[in-house]
């Protein structure tokens, strides 16, 4: 028997198989086809303290082994999340981790105190990557001042484990890590989207309502994988790595750059079962290499 | 029946016309419970620069043999693939997802117009309804005589009139200058309509206009297919609701139309 169990920061995870903020809804919307207590977490929809309706129609445009989206953290703010999702969800046996967005720091801080009053939400991750608002998100997320900023107001009013989710769409995502890290994140996810676009050539038109947007898939993998491999030797806390992780060799590939968990987004579009396909999948390879702890496959690349 | 990821077995590819291909396909497991409008989210495999499932409506359901019948029109290179598909070979799709129609009352008389692929929930409701065929008309739209399916296997469950814009079968022109749809809509009781944009708009403003419910297929792009992705929205009266989950089938009266 192989053992699957690893930590972010002061979290026990069963498995270091996550679903990524954005493509599992709250959990219940994938629940049909899912146990969601085989998860080893479990990032629910970006909240924001207001209400948002989101980007306009077209949202979304297919591309080479990916997909760009634009939806513009559409939800339906944290009063909803606390009074109607949370009761509903809370009991779940799996860590929910509520992704939290907002467009000033007070947004962040405001949103956060909210959530440090739920005792079944044990983390959050701190979304200062999103490219698809016009405040806020991203513009946190592409400089080492305004990263260090708003991690450091949220560190004060924040007592449990804080993850902090990264930009790609950086020169260095490495410095930027080392920047939340000073500031007390406990852990860093990587890679948001990457900013990118689509073309309809017959109209000569834009595809997404806001022209750019956000892509992912296996089209961004080599480019997670490089830049958790950098974040990895850049920092002492724990990376959750993903970007185009479709299957469990992807996932063994992120811990074998340096990821502690992984999150599968996308993929889950495609097949929502994919999770426990990749958890049976990384025990069948560990079983297969004689591994006992998935610990042992983190940042064991040989260079 | 609850939302499931089903290797389909391809029973049957038949090419109906030019574009359209009717896929029959048997599920493993029992098929319960399917109405018209609801969709399947089809995976088209051995193409890579295909990259998300496809979406497709029931055209037709049988219980006892566990198949069900898809109407798939070349749109693009997925559906062109998928036509592609040889019997014997597992088809990975998700079923069953969206809301149906709602179904008519007994004492309804109820106009179904479908345009291009769009006919295939209109058939299908026609032979689940429960109405006497006095009490269904169907009208189809198609470019031409040739782009219009043969649907023979419909005929008992109402009456059919079609449309043609160049005038080769039945009416020529649109749905909408068909005098069912010009002169005898307020026989109606209850409109259902699935096709291009367009064709939906117009009739259902006119449904709008006479006060006659009105129920459309909206077929906006979508990733997932069952709600998390939250891609395929309708920017309605209550705000952005998914195509997926909140609909497909939407009444007129909830849309911005």
């Amino acid at each position: 028997m192989v053992n699957l169990g690893i930590k972010i920061h002061n979290l026990d995870l069963k498995n270091p198989v996550m679903t990524a903020s954005g493509t599992c809804g709250f959990g219940e919307e994938i629940a049909d086809f899912l146990d969601l207590s085989l998860l080893g977490g479990m990032v629910v929809k970006g909240t924001t303290l207001k209400h948002r309706e989101g980007n306009a129609y077209p949202r979304m445009a297919e591309t080479p082994s990916g997909m760009l989206n634009a939806v513009g953290l559409q939800n339906k703010g944290i009063d909803n999340f606390i009074s109607n999702i949370y009761p509903r969800i809370k009991d779940l046996d799996t860590h929910i981790i509520v992704n939290v967005n907002g467009s000033t720091i007070e947004d962040y801080v405001a949103l956060t105190e909210r959530l440090n009053e739920l005792d079944r939400i044990p983390a959050i991750e701190l979304n200062i990557s999103c490219p698809n608002v016009k405040e806020g998100g991203m513009a946190f997320g592409i400089s080492c001042p305004s990263a260090e900023a708003v991690v450091k107001a949220v560190r004060k009013v924040y007592g449990k484990t804080l993850i902090v989710k990264l930009s790609p769409n950086v020169t260095s995502i490495a410095e930027i890590a080392k920047a939340v890290e000073g500031q007390g994140a406990d852990s860093v996810s990587l890679i948001n989207t990457l900013l990118g676009m689509a073309v309809n050539a017959e109209t000569r038109k834009p595809v997404l309502s806001t022209i750019t947007g956000g892509l992912s898939g296996p089209a961004i993998k080599p480019i997670a994988l490089r830049m958790v491999w950098q974040v990895y030797n850049a920092v002492k806390i724990p990376v959750i790595g993903m970007g185009g992780i479709m299957n469990a060799t992807d996932a063994l590939e992120f811990m074998i750059a340096g990821a502690s968990a992984i999150q599968v987004g996308t993929a889950l579009f495609i097949d929502p079962t994919i999770p426990v396909k990749i958890i049976d999948g990384i025990s069948e390879y560990m079983e297969r290499h004689k591994i006992q702890s998935v610990n042992e496959i983190i940042g064991s690349l040989q260079c | 029946m609850k939302k499931t990821v089903i290797d389909f077995l391809l029973l049957d590819n038949k090419q109906l016309n030019k574009d359209n291909f009717q896929l029959t396909l048997q599920s493993p497991l029992p098929v319960s419970d399917i109405f018209p409008g609801q969709f399947i989210n089809v995976e088209i495999k051995e193409a890579t620069e295909i990259f998300l499932r496809r979406p497709f409506s029931i055209l037709d359901v049988d219980y006892e043999k566990q198949t069900i019948a898809l109407l798939v029109k070349i749109l693009g290179r997925g559906s062109k693939k998928l036509t592609e598909a040889r019997p014997g070979q597992t088809i990975s799709a998700i079923f069953p997802l969206g809301k149906s129609f709602t179904l008519p009352d007994q004492n309804d008389r109820v106009l179904l117009i479908g345009g291009g692929s769009g006919v295939a929930p209109m058939l299908f409701l026609s032979k689940i309804c429960g109405l006497k065929p006095e009490n269904v008309t169907v009208l189809i739209g198609a470019r031409s005589a040739s782009d219009h399916i043969d649907v023979t296997a419909y005929q008992s469950y109402g009456q059919f009139y079609y449309t043609t814009e160049d005038g080769s079968l039945g009416e020529k022109g649109y749905v909408t200058n068909h005098p069912v749809f010009t002169e005898k809509l307020n026989q109606y009781t209850k409109i259902y309509t699935c096709g291009p944009d367009l064709m939906m708009k117009a009739i259902g403003r006119k449904a709008i206009d006479t006060n006659i419910f009105c129920e459309v297929s909206l077929e906006n792009m979508m990733a997932c297919g069952f709600g998390v992705c939250l891609c395929c929205v309708e920017d309605t009266k209550t705000g952005h609701k998914c195509v997926c989950t909140d609909g497909p089938v939407f009444n007129v009266n909830d849309l911005k139309w």
